[in-house]
């Protein structure tokens, strides 16, 4: 894992030391609410419903368990016992006190973390491949790549004030688990035919009031090169990027007005100007930074096989949950573990404080002390030994944390909604727990496969509706909650936009609505083997608008 | 005229408050002070910004309420949210919109 080093800290303590000041001054009255508010945003401080946020940066998702351990403290000593893990990759608190957050800050700060840039119109955490430096289908680590655009990001003059804010995401695999065309900026790691690594550069990407799939606009960038490109594509939109109007400030609406061509174009003009400057990354930089990425020693440990068979033939839930929850690693004798914040009839990517201190412990004994949070609002263990399997799922069933359930119906994306959010029209938990509970049976769930549900409430789509297999959008309508449902979504190398598929539903009607269209696909799938989403594409919308609206109904 | 209360998320540790008819701001919507013609609602809307202003509050708002066999309920979903909490039960001992708190 990356160590900040002695800037990186003095760096760190210093912001906290300012926001302190900023925070005392506002409780005094000496600054106003109006010229607070943009300084607490840069530090992570939200005004929702109910409380304060702070919304504390994970970088591409990696902890420690020390680090896992400190944000169970934080949930424990200042909040409610919990915190929510979000489809950023970052952890948010839903009740600290204003007056509370230096001490926070100071407190994550001892352990090389903090909230810079988890708002506000700058670069924001760079998220990556949760089983990144572990999948088997990796051709290389993304992390030290997004490591080095988070130093270069944080708090870089040119681009803090940006149109609006600016995501970018990194995988280094050809089966994306970032969701990278979905993002500001998209890089995809690849290798050329001569071996040499660099990336496929994809920009303009994004969800929110107008869903757009990046345009590749570089098939092969070398790596050196990272950020001499990347500035050239932020001084483009810095420059021309719209700021008379939020909704259409994003990257993507520069793209989508100017076309990729000339945008490229435009990228390219810039590059070559920067191409040969102090930008340019020298390999021993990357050298360095990848050094703190290296995998863990992993030894052979050729006995689990064995053992894991005898357990999985003596218990079939665990049996179940290795089918479910653990990939294949790189190194044969072990395995990437998903840990599901989606218990049945639960909130989605809530995590209370014992249950991460339970983590950070099973991480500490079982996976070399790391851990991942996921997009898709999981935590990842990613090097696990397969002879440890049963141990660390013994550990996950008494913190309640071993539902088998990854990539199934159950695993649902949602954000806060209006439980929390000041921004949301409808509610998303009570949505997503009623759908889970509906579906909670394993037989049921493992009958349907893979099936991807999103919810957002609210056109903003933090619960990246436009990109679930079933995507459902609440709004308000007449002063009530209204479910929109899109299907055919998809975030990976293959992204969609989903497809609205009538008239929206009543919170009361809404499941049996997900229902209809479970049935439906199971109706109409070629065999066990035909995913949702495959049958989807190949049948399109009109089989789903018949059962739910009726075939002579017009679905309005 | 629909019934108006005063609301806004108090500054030191966010949660929200009502202005009660002792000019005082409480934690509760059932104790807020209710305008139910326009001077009031001018005078409620007076004492937010005076509030805002002297830095007790932020986000001050006025909104509609209905009283519903003496119980004041917000005409809006995201109103009624603020006032009970969210509507889910999220940690330990918390029950919910359907819990103790709230029952009719």
């Amino acid at each position: 894992m990356y160590r900040y080093d002695e800037f990186d800290h003095a760096f760190v303590s210093s912001r906290v030391e300012q926001f302190r000041d900023q925070v005392e001054r506002r409780l005094s009255g000496e600054l106003a609410e109006d010229a607070f508010k943009p300084l607490r945003l840069m530090n992570g401080v939200y005004l929702q419903l109910h409380a304060y946020m702070l919304r504390v940066a994970i970088p591409y998702g990696t902890l420690s368990s020390r680090q896992m351990r400190m944000l169970a403290h934080i949930a424990r000593k200042y909040d409610r016992g919990y915190g929510h893990f979000t489809t950023r990759q970052n952890i948010q608190y839903n009740w600290p006190r204003l007056s509370d957050t230096p001490d926070i800050l100071n407190e994550l700060a001892s352990v090389e973390m903090h909230a810079l840039q988890t708002s506000g119109n700058c670069i924001r955490n760079v998220t990556a491949d949760h089983f990144a430096g572990a999948a088997a289908d990796e051709v290389a680590d993304p992390r030290p790549y997004a490591e080095i655009l988070r130093q270069w990001s944080s708090v870089h003059p040119e681009f803090s004030f940006l149109p609006r804010k600016f995501k970018i995401a990194v995988t280094g695999a050809e089966r994306d688990r970032a969701a990278i065309q979905v993002h500001d900026i998209g890089l995809h790691l690849k290798k050329d035919e001569n071996g040499r690594l660099g990336f496929a550069v994809y920009v303009g990407g994004g969800q929110g009031r107008t869903p757009m799939i990046a345009k590749k606009i570089r098939d092969f960038l070398p790596e050196e090169d990272l950020l001499s490109y990347t500035t050239a594509i932020m001084r483009v939109y810095n420059l021309h990027g719209r700021r008379d109007n939020k909704y259409k400030a994003r990257i993507k609406i520069l793209v989508h007005e100017t076309g990729a061509e000339e945008l490229s174009r435009q990228v390219e003009v810039e590059f070559a100007a920067l191409k040969d400057t102090e930008l340019k990354l020298p390999e021993t930089d990357i050298q360095a930074i990848s050094t703190y990425f290296a995998p863990p020693a992993l030894d052979n440990r050729a006995e689990g096989w064995e053992s894991l068979a005898r357990w999985k033939k003596t218990d079939s839930e665990f049996a179940r949950w290795v089918q479910q929850n653990v990939q294949p690693h790189k190194h044969p004798d072990y395995g990437m573990v998903t840990i599901s914040l989606k218990p049945i009839g639960g909130i989605p990517g809530d995590a209370s404080d014992a249950q991460m201190d339970a983590v950070a412990d099973i991480a500490e004994e079982y996976a070399f002390d790391e851990i991942r949070v996921s997009h898709e609002q999981n935590l990842i263990l990613p090097h696990v030994a397969l002879a440890d399997l049963e141990p660390v799922y013994r550990a996950l069933v008494a913190a309640g944390l071993a539902t088998a359930n990854a990539g199934l119906i159950t695993d649902i994306i949602a954000c806060p909604g209006l439980d929390y959010c000041a921004l949301a029209n409808a509610r998303s938990i009570p949505v997503a727990q009623e759908i889970s509970t509906r579906f909670g049976s394993p037989e049921r769930q493992a009958e349907i496969g893979e099936l991807k549900i999103k919810i957002s409430g609210c056109i903003n789509a933090c619960g990246h509706h436009h990109v679930g297999h079933i995507g459902l959008l609440g709004v308000e309508k007449k002063g009530a909650e209204l479910y929109q449902i899109t299907l055919g979504g998809s975030g990976d190398e293959n992204t969609s936009i989903g497809e609205i598929i009538g008239r929206g539903f009543e919170p009361e009607k809404v499941t049996d609505a997900v229902e209809t269209i479970v049935d439906t696909y199971l109706g109409l799938r070629r065999d066990g083997q035909e995913t949702f989403l495959e049958a989807y594409r190949r049948v399109g919308p009109q089989p789903f608008k018949d059962a739910l609206y009726g075939s002579a109904q017009e679905a309005a | 005229m629909v019934s108006k209360v005063l609301t806004a998320n108090r500054l030191s540790d966010g949660i929200s408050v009502w202005l009660d008819a002792a000019g005082n701001w409480g934690e509760s919507l059932q104790d807020a002070f209710i305008a139910r013609h326009a001077e009031a609602v001018t005078a409620l809307e007076a004492t937010g910004k005076q509030a805002f202003d002297d830095n007790k509050v932020v986000d001050v708002n006025v909104v509609d309420v209905e009283e519903v066999n003496g119980t004041l309920r917000p005409l809006r979903m995201r109103e009624r949210i603020r006032a009970e909490g969210p509507s889910i039960p999220y940690a330990a001992g918390y029950n919910g919109l359907s819990g103790p708190k709230h029952a009719a």
